[in-house]
């Protein structure tokens, strides 16, 4: 039995050696040394030995046992290495196939934009105050120091109702005399808001031009308001909206319903103010138009121009959002295709 | 405004740089578009950029003032000279040309006085006269009918000075020309074009510009002479005026130049007035655009004797009053014009002259044969002009600086400017005296500004000399006393207020112009901050379209304008039009009215990408806009509308798209996740019976009774009408305001469950017209609370199902929070559900 022994060992290392895959190994396994192994079944057969022969053989069994059992571990921790070598390679996929669409949702890019300055502004204290699209004149224009006939009407080409009196805001700017009114009180409160808004201009579409667009109107009163405050505060927008290190410039113009007033220049942010297509080659872009509110204004508003004071500005969320993504037709904007849209 | 630097100069000194002024001017609110440039280089300023021009440069040494001493035949040609040039060398250049205005000297041997003509030598760039696109050359020598020829007299378009070439540019001769001189130092120029807003009427000419650039440079102001040489007769008994509408009119002034010769002007004027786009006429009517620019105070000039003509030869009354009811003028620009009721006329006794302020009628205008110039010089309310102008649709230089505001001070300044440059161009006396009627001499305006107003608005201390030199430097009067400032207000600035506390407003923006805005302080805001709200309306909306983002959905934003035909497309069967916000000027015909609905915005928005994308997967968020009965504004609710229609899944190479187009289920399916993103719970559908909608699948969602909006799939009449007809076109349109009211901000949450769940299926077979909601809801109700969830995951039609009944397959979750349920305790729930579906909706349990 011995014998047997000796040679079954000497096979199952050569066997062993042979078994080249998992199947193999776990059929050899289950030849050798599983539960109804060769090697199992002599270990079992000890008994039938006569007594003076068992000790040795036993110990020998064991002996062969455990050898072919480490043998088996090491075996089988080579072929798992080699299988899984084997299995990546076969795994392989040409990943230059494209991937599966799925379909992506997105915001309007006006959105996107306004969203922005809502959030900067917020951060400044400034709070979103909604006013309507179809206003009275009295309210969009002659409030806001602009008398009927006044030259300064030239301004906004305005498409008028069938209504007399009522036409569609040419500006943001009538949510002045409302805010100042709803949330004023009678000319007592300090107000800081802004105002988004659609605005109409009877204006021939272009690419450069459009009859529909979003401004974002700010306001400030208050009993000790400053036109260094009014700079500080754009400036620190500006810095927030392009950049830590943009340079503003305030130049002085003309709105009926500011005074000082000023148009708001941002250092060129694609040519760094060096002079580009974009700036027309002068190396700033127009922003904002801002200034401290007109006393008639104030008083029209509520509030006695003498003790109170303000400013206001503001902005259009579609030029800057071209400026921004260097979007050379503003028609894009309410023409919804997809190709754009999907660019945002 | 075009504003040419060598006139500037006129009045004040410019000491730096052409660009550095433009910047100044342009920071002080004078925006200066563009410059121009004559002959002379661009100049570079550290600092400052502007777009690089690429005009012609006339080379300093090529390019000078020559002098043509002798112009001979050219032996072998008809049409060409020899131009004798001086050039300032040591010898005559002898240039071949064939300008037709040295015709009249060939073969007159030397002339007594030279002609002055630009001279470009050899090598000298130009640009190329016969060409009749811009197009340079570089002088080379070469021979014209066998003379050699090398040089050049040059005509306005080879230098870039006009368009014209017609012969070459003969200057009026100057004593002071030297031959040879550098033709940048003789006829180089600059020009600007300044941007006027409304405010500056002011600058609305060359001395208005040059009072602001002094102001800027802290130079002093030259004014132009004011003199005339009165030698004739007195005007007193030649004419009258009578002034019928004072506040239209508050003054009218004359002069009269007798014996005057109409001829061309002098070539200093009829260069000033080219170099800002005027077409010099004769020297009278040149001189009345010419004050208009220098001075900005329209000028208009009758023909005496055809005013005497019309009252047979009586003394004439110039009357101003407003127009009557049917009157018409045929004006100089060949319009016969029916006269509205506030055109305020110039008339005499036997009708109308001119427009006032406007534009003249054509049977007094100056003519060669005039002799006797009769010149009115008059001040007009800004507004009527403006009035007029717009009713009249005539623009004119005249009428857009009245229109602006002119004061009546000028009015005395410009006839007698015009009528002394008149006499001294055409000859002739000026009659004694000026014909001034003044019915309403402007009140002289003060204002009164104590310093702490310029603290208290600018946010910077200034010392009270300052300010009082920054006011003086503009022509301000100012007596300072203490920290207050009297301030007088020059006649010319009209844009100061009255109003003590305008008045001030408006003299702080003039110290803060001239001091410079980049020179105030950056501050923050000291004032105490208004009570922050939270905006609940504004996060809500935007929350909902963030989850309708993440839903795959692309957000439009469209044209509001819209037509009441396009809506009515809508509606499958004819209706009555509702009330529209209507444009009374729309700019096209398709955008006339503001929209009630944004569907058709979606559809158009659709029906345009079909073209290139299989999917339409779009929402917008906007206003509406539907007229009241009681207020001329219209209410503006917003609405949430979405559209989907197209491929379910875009096709792809792994062939495992999902198939089909999208349907009702899937805007369902949005509406679900509209509502859950948006935590409204409870909400309930009920079939909806939307004119737009396909009767049998449109809902409508409901929340405690009260419509949030409906949605389903558009009515095929009115797919096909969109011409989207192929795939199903599903819609939705919710009322913004109730959506966004029934969002609860402070939802509850459930526990993470610690027991197992137990999981059982059930299939009842139902009659067609029961509802799944109906079966969810008998099951739930039985269910109890050991029942957690139920999803439905089939409806099935067909063998061995019993026609007229349809299969509808659950899972059910049960599962208790507090212990495991046993099989006994889940057969006798789930049990009890099958017995109640069976009882109370006549249901079978699928074998
Ligand atoms: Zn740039």
């Amino acid at each position: 039995m011995l014998e047997q022994l000796e040679q079954i060992y000497q096979e199952a290392q050569v066997s062993l050696a042979a078994a080249a895959s998992s199947e193999a190994l776990h059929e050899w396994e289950s030849r050798t040394i599983g539960k109804k192994g060769a090697v199992t079944l002599l270990l079992r057969s000890t008994g039938q030995l006569p007594k003076e022969e068992r000790a040795a053989f036993g110990k020998r069994a064991n002996e062969v046992k455990e050898l072919l059992d480490a043998a088996f571990a090491e075996r089988e921790t080579q072929i798992k290495e080699i299988e899984l070598i084997r299995s990546l390679e076969s795994g392989q996929v040409d990943i230059t196939l494209p991937g599966r669409a799925h379909p992506v949702g997105g915001l309007h890019p006006s959105t996107q934009t306004l969203r922005e300055l809502y959030h900067i502004w917020a951060d400044m204290g400034f709070q979103v105050f909604r006013s309507r699209d179809v206003e009275d004149d009295d309210t969009n224009f002659t409030l806001l120091n602009i008398p009927e006939h006044h030259p300064a009407r030239d301004m906004w080409d305005t498409f008028y109702t069938t209504t007399p009196g009522v036409i569609l805001r040419t500006h943001t700017s009538p949510g002045q005399i409302r805010a100042m009114r709803e949330l004023g009180e009678n000319g007592t409160q300090p107000i800081r808001v802004i105002l988004p808004g659609m605005c109409y201009r009877y204006e021939q579409i272009t690419s450069r031009s459009e009859m529909q667009f979003h401004q974002l109107e700010g306001l400030v009163i208050g009993r000790n308001i400053r036109m260094s405050d009014l700079k500080g505060t754009i400036t620190a927008f500006a810095r927030r909206m392009f950049g830590a290190k943009a340079a503003v410039r305030f130049r002085a113009s003309y709105f009926p319903f500011t005074e000082p007033s000023m148009e708001i220049d941002v250092e060129c942010f694609l040519c760094g103010g060096q002079g580009c297509k974009v700036c027309k080659y002068a190396g700033w872009l127009e922003i904002s138009g801002a200034g401290m509110v007109h006393p008639t204004v104030l008083r029209n508003g509520g509030y006695d121009p003498s003790v109170w004071s303000g400013f206001a500005f503001g902005m259009g969320p579609e030029r800057m959002t071209m400026l921004k993504h260097r979007i050379s037709d503003i028609r894009y904007f309410w023409g919804n295709d997809l190709r754009f849209l999907e660019q945002f | 405004m075009q504003v040419p630097l060598s006139w500037l100069r006129d009045y004040v000194d410019i000491d730096i740089p052409v660009e550095a002024l433009a910047e100044r001017l342009t920071l002080a609110g004078l925006e200066v578009g563009a410059i121009t440039y004559l002959g002379i280089p661009q100049g570079h300023v550290p600092g400052i950029r502007w777009p690089k021009s690429d005009h012609l440069v006339w080379d300093r040494d090529k390019i000078v003032l020559g002098a043509i001493r002798e112009v001979k035949p050219h032996p072998d040609a008809d049409r060409l000279v020899i131009a004798m040039v001086d050039y300032g060398g040591t010898e005559l250049e002898a240039t071949v040309t064939g300008a037709p205005n040295l015709f009249e000297y060939r073969g007159k041997g030397p002339l007594d006085r030279p002609l002055w003509s630009p001279f470009a030598k050899e090598g000298a760039e130009v640009w190329d006269g016969h060409s009749d696109e811009p197009k340079r050359m570089i002088l080379k020598e070469k021979k014209l009918r066998g003379i050699p020829n090398r040089c050049m007299v040059c005509s306005e378009k080879e230098l870039g000075l006009a368009d014209s070439h017609e012969g070459i540019l003969l200057l009026e001769h100057s004593a002071a020309y030297v031959p040879g001189t550098p033709l940048q130092d003789v006829l180089g120029d600059v020009v600007l074009t300044v941007e006027l807003t409304p405010n500056l009427a002011r600058c609305f000419s060359i001395l208005g510009v040059a009072r602001e650039v002094a102001a800027l440079l802290d130079k002093p102001l030259r004014l132009p002479s004011f003199e005339v040489l009165m030698e004739g007769a007195g005007i007193a008994g030649e004419v009258a005026i009578d002034i019928r509408e004072a506040d239209l009119n508050p003054r009218f002034t004359l002069t009269l130049l007798r014996g005057v010769t109409i001829r061309p002007s002098p070539q200093w004027l009829q260069r000033r007035l080219q170099s800002v786009g005027q077409r010099p006429i004769n020297n009278v009517v040149d001189v009345t655009n010419y004050i208009t620019f220098e001075i900005g105070q329209p000028l208009h000039a009758f023909d005496f004797d055809k005013l005497k003509a019309r009252v047979g030869g009586a003394m004439p009354t110039i009357i101003t009053r407003l127009a009557q009811a049917g009157e018409r003028l045929h004006t100089l620009d060949e319009v016969e014009r029916e006269l509205d009721a506030h055109n305020i006329l110039v008339c005499d006794t036997q009708g109308i002259l001119s427009l006032g302020g406007v534009i003249g009628g054509a049977e007094t205008e100056i003519s060669d044969s005039t002799q006797n110039v009769l010149l009115e010089a008059a001040s007009w309310n800004f507004i009527n002009i403006r009035r007029t102008m717009q009713s009249q649709k005539v623009f004119t230089d005249a009428g857009t600086r009245f229109s602006r505001g002119v004061h009546p001070s000028q009015a005395l300044l410009g006839v007698r400017r015009g009528i002394e440059l008149m006499r001294q161009s055409g000859g002739g006396q000026v009659a004694q005296g000026v014909l001034d009627v003044y019915p309403r001499p402007a009140p002289q305006v003060n204002v009164d500004l104590p310093i702490r107003e310029v603290h208290r608005l600018l946010g910077m201390e200034l010392d009270v000399m300052t300010i009082a030199n920054l006011l003086m430097r503009l022509g301000f009067g100012v007596t300072v006393q203490d920290n207050l400032l009297h301030v007088r207000v020059p006649d010319y600035r009209m844009d100061i207020s009255a109003d003590p506390i305008i008045g001030q407003a408006d003299l702080i923006e003039e110290i803060a112009r001239i001091y410079g805005y980049d020179r105030i302080p950056d501050t923050i805001m000291a004032d105490a901050m208004p009570p922050q709200w939270n905006n609940t309306a504004l996060e809500r909306e935007e929350r909902a379209r963030d989850v309708l983002v993440s839903l795959g959905l692309r957000e439009n934003i469209s044209y509001r304008l819209t037509t009441p035909e396009r809506e009515a497309l809508l509606l499958p069967m004819p209706a009555a039009a509702p009330e529209y916000v209507t444009l009374a000027n729309p700019l096209t015909p398709d955008r006339a009215v503001l929209r009630r609905t944004l569907l058709v915005n979606l559809l158009e928005n659709a029906l345009a990408n079909t073209r290139h994308s299989a999917r339409q997967m779009i929402f917008e968020i906007g206003s509406v806009y539907l007229k009241r009965a009681d207020s001329p504004l219209p209410d503006e609710p917003r609405r949430l509308s979405v559209l989907l229609s197209g491929e379910r899944q875009t096709a792809d190479w792994t062939g495992q798209a999902v198939a089909g187009t999208l349907d009702f289920f899937d805007l369902k399916g949005m509406v679900d996740g509209l509502l859950d993103g948006l935590h409204i719970k409870g909400a309930t559908y009920e079939r909806s019976s939307h004119p737009s909608l396909h009767p049998g699948r449109a809902a409508n969602v409901l929340l405690k009774g009260a419509a949030l909006g409906d949605f389903g799939e558009l009515h095929p009449i009115v797919t096909g009408r969109f011409e989207l007809a192929g795939a199903p076109v599903l819609v939705a349109e919710f009322d913004l305001e109730a959506l966004l009211g029934a969002m609860e901000p402070n939802y509850g949450t459930n526990p993470l469950p610690t027991t197992p769940p137990v999981l059982q299926d059930v299939a009842l077979v139902v009659k067609e017209d029961t509802t799944a909601a109906a079966v969810e809801a008998v099951i739930v109700k039985a269910g109890g609370n050991l029942l957690k969830a139920v999803r439905l995951f089939d409806v099935y039609r067909g063998e061995p199902i019993p026609a007229g009944h349809k299969s509808l397959a659950y899972n059910l979750v049960y599962q208790a929070d507090d212990r495991t349920l046993t099989d006994t305790e889940v057969a006798k729930v789930h049990q009890k559900i099958v017995k109640t579906c069976e009882r109370e909706l006549s249901a079978t349990l699928r074998a």
